[in-house]
C-alpha cells in the first residue's frame, strides 16, 4: 500500500471511529461533503470558530454560576447557545451533554449544573484534541496529493 | 448552475433551476438569494456554505436588527432563515416587523429551542415553518426551488 493510501485508510478509520465513539454525528460529515476544491479549508474554519465559541461560552456559564444567586435562566441561555451551535457541526456528545445540563438549569440544580460544567469542558477538550488528530491526517494527504476522504 | 461532487466511486452533479415553478414564468437567469439571520458564527457559516454549494446568492445578518435595515435599504431575499434567540431583536421581534413592513418572503424558523410554546409564538409571528437545529437540505426542500441530480458511477 502507498504512503497516500495508507494515510487515506487512516483518515477513514479514524473518522469512523469518532462516530463510533459518539463524539461526532451525520452532521459532521455533511460539513465534510461541503468541503470541496473551492472550499478545502471549510471544515477547519468552522471547526475553529466552534471552539473558540465553546471557550467563550464555557467561561460565561462558569462565571454565572460562581454568583452568590445563580441565574439559572442566563446559564441555560449559555447552554441553549452550545446545544445549537454543537448539533449544526456533529459534536454529538457535547450537544446530549447540553441537554442534560439544560434540564439541571431548569431545575435549578447547582451540582447537577457544576457537573455539567465540569463534563461540557472535558467534551469540548475531548474532541478539539480528536478533531486536531484528523485535520493533520487530513493535511498530510492533501501534502501528498491526495484528497481528503470523506465516510460514506 | 452545477457543480461536480466526489463521493468515494460515485460522482454526482447538482443543477439548481433557479426557476420558480409556480409563478409560471421564466426565471432560469434569476439567482436565488437567502438570507441567513443567526448570532452565531458557527451556524452564519454552516447555513451559508449549504446555501452557497446549491448555487444560491447568501447574505448574512447578526440579529433580527440587521435583517431589517438589509430590508430598509431596499434587499429582498426569495427565503429567509431566522434564528430564534437573537440579542438586540430576536427572530419573533424580526419577523413580525419583516411581515407588518409587507415582506412575503418565506421565512422559516431555524432554532434547537424545543418548547412548544415559544415555537407556537414563533410561527404566530409570521413564519412558513419552523425547523430544529441542525438545518439540513431536507427540512426546508420544500422553498427552495428544485434542484436535478445526475449520478453516474466511476466504476
Amino acid at each position: 500500500m502507498d504512503v497516500l493510501s495508507h494515510l487515506r485508510r487512516q483518515a477513514i478509520e479514524y473518522t469512523a471511529s469518532l462516530h463510533r465513539e459518539g463524539f461526532v454525528d451525520d452532521q459532521f460529515t455533511q460539513l465534510q461533503k461541503l468541503q470541496d476544491d473551492s472550499s478545502p479549508g471549510f471544515v477547519f474554519e468552522v471547526v475553529t470558530l466552534f471552539f473558540e465559541d465553546c471557550e467563550k461560552l464555557i467561561n460565561n456559564m462558569r462565571r454565572a454560576l460562581q454568583v452568590q444567586t445563580v441565574d439559572y435562566k442566563q446559564v441555560d441561555s449559555h447552554v441553549h447557545q452550545l446545544k445549537g451551535s454543537s448539533s449544526s457541526i456533529g459534536a454529538a456528545r457535547i450537544k446530549n451533554t447540553c441537554v442534560t445540563f439544560r434540564d439541571c438549569c431548569e431545575a435549578q440544580s447547582f451540582e447537577g449544573c457544576a457537573r455539567c460544567l465540569d463534563r461540557v469542558t472535558e467534551e469540548c477538550r475531548l474532541l478539539n484534541n480528536k478533531l486536531q488528530i484528523l485535520q493533520s491526517l487530513e493535511q498530510q494527504i492533501v501534502a501528498a496529493g491526495g484528497s481528503v476522504p470523506v465516510l460514506q | 448552475m452545477e457543480m461536480a461532487l466526489e463521493k468515494g466511486m460515485c460522482s454526482m452533479k447538482i443543477s439548481v433551476d433557479n426557476g420558480i415553478a409556480d409563478e409560471g414564468k421564466d426565471n432560469s437567469n434569476n439567482i436565488f438569494s437567502v438570507l441567513i439571520v443567526d448570532d452565531c458564527s458557527v451556524i452564519r457559516t454552516i447555513h451559508k456554505m449549504f446555501m452557497t454549494n446549491l448555487g444560491m446568492e447568501v447574505q448574512v445578518a447578526n440579529d433580527g436588527k440587521e435583517a431589517i435595515e438589509l430590508h430598509r435599504s431596499g434587499a429582498s431575499f426569495e427565503l429567509i432563515l431566522m434564528d430564534m434567540e437573537m440579542p438586540i431583536m430576536n427572530g419573533p421581534e424580526a419577523t413580525r416587523e419583516l411581515r407588518a413592513t409587507g415582506v412575503n418572503s418565506p421565512i422559516i424558523g431555524i432554532t434547537s429551542c424545543t418548547s412548544e410554546p415559544a415555537i407556537r409564538v414563533f410561527m404566530e409571528a409570521g413564519l412558513n415553518d419552523c425547523v430544529e437545529k441542525p438545518l439540513t437540505i431536507e427540512k426546508i426542500s420544500h422553498f427552495l426551488p428544485p434542484i436535478k441530480t445526475n449520478t453516474k458511477d466511476d466504476n
